[in-house]
């Protein structure tokens, strides 16, 4: 794949539910009940449970090792600005999408954009690879 | 309330973590990702947030109430089954804002004398 500054990358799309919601946090080891236990999630005063922020950013990973392989990733980095709210019984839809950035070096920065029923849930999300 | 004392001291985690090729298969699967042969870009934050929550909490920090703001990965090297990392960490900054405090922590992953990833978290304890 070839890259140009200011080219428009493919959305694509992940979907979030609880299982994947269980299954992050054994991986991850992030056991925080407010990623499992609606009772618990609601008492803390959110709407629902919400995903581990990591785990939209592990999935904003996911696109951008898809660009040129996860070897080539060399910087990450994002702001949680909103929840991915994980209701029981649903698939919540998270679209990915990006743009090229500056290209020196061999190294293309990459522009992430992060939504979640029309909402961005990542700030400034950037991330550095190798071409 | 944290100890201002703390801001800037390192300290080093008492273990190397040895990655495991089932813990990179686990990790790549929550993703969906089929290259099995170096870990997904993220995977560090399963080491380092661990020892960040120990060092946080240690310090006084009310983990409860910690929400994620910021996360930065640096990735020299991808990791790899196989290595022994040690992770040490340092209070970057803290501060007091409309009640909430903001902690930022570097955590950075060697292997030997080899710095393979420098991560950096934002925790804000909620007020």
């Amino acid at each position: 794949m070839s890259f140009v500054t200011g080219q428009e990358l493919a959305p694509k799309t992940y979907k979030i539910n609880r299982a994947l919601l269980k299954q992050y946090a054994d991986a991850s080891g992030d056991q925080n009940p407010i990623h499992q236990d609606e009772a618990f999630a609601k008492s803390v005063g959110l709407p629902d449970v919400i995903a581990h922020g990591m785990l939209t950013m592990a999935l904003a990973g996911k696109y951008l090792s898809d660009l040129n392989g996860s070897q080539s990733v060399l910087e990450f980095s994002a702001k949680f600005i909103k929840p991915v709210v994980v209701p029981a019984n649903k698939d919540v839809e998270l679209i990915i999408s990006a743009k090229v950035g500056e290209i020196a070096d061999g190294i293309a920065k990459i522009e992430i954009t992060a939504v979640c029923e029309d909402v961005k849930v990542l700030g400034v999300a950037k991330g550095a690879i190798r071409i | 309330m944290l100890d201002p004392d703390l801001i800037g001291r390192t300290f080093n985690g008492a273990n190397a973590t040895t990655v495991t090729q089932e813990s990179i298969n686990n990790f790549a699967a929550v993703v969906g990702e089929s290259n099995l042969t170096v870990a997904p870009p993220t995977f560090s934050i399963s080491i380092t947030l661990e020892q960040s929550q120990k060092l946080l909490q240690d310090s006084g920090l009310d983990w409860t109430r910690v929400v994620h703001g910021e996360q930065k990965f640096e990735i020299k090297r991808p990791i790899v089954a196989g290595d022994e990392l040690t992770c040490s960490s340092t209070i970057e900054s803290y501060r007091v804002a409309a009640g909430n405090e903001i902690v930022s922590v570097r955590s950075d992953l060697h292997s030997n004398d080899e710095l393979v990833v420098s991560t950096w978290s934002t925790l804000v304890v909620r007020a």
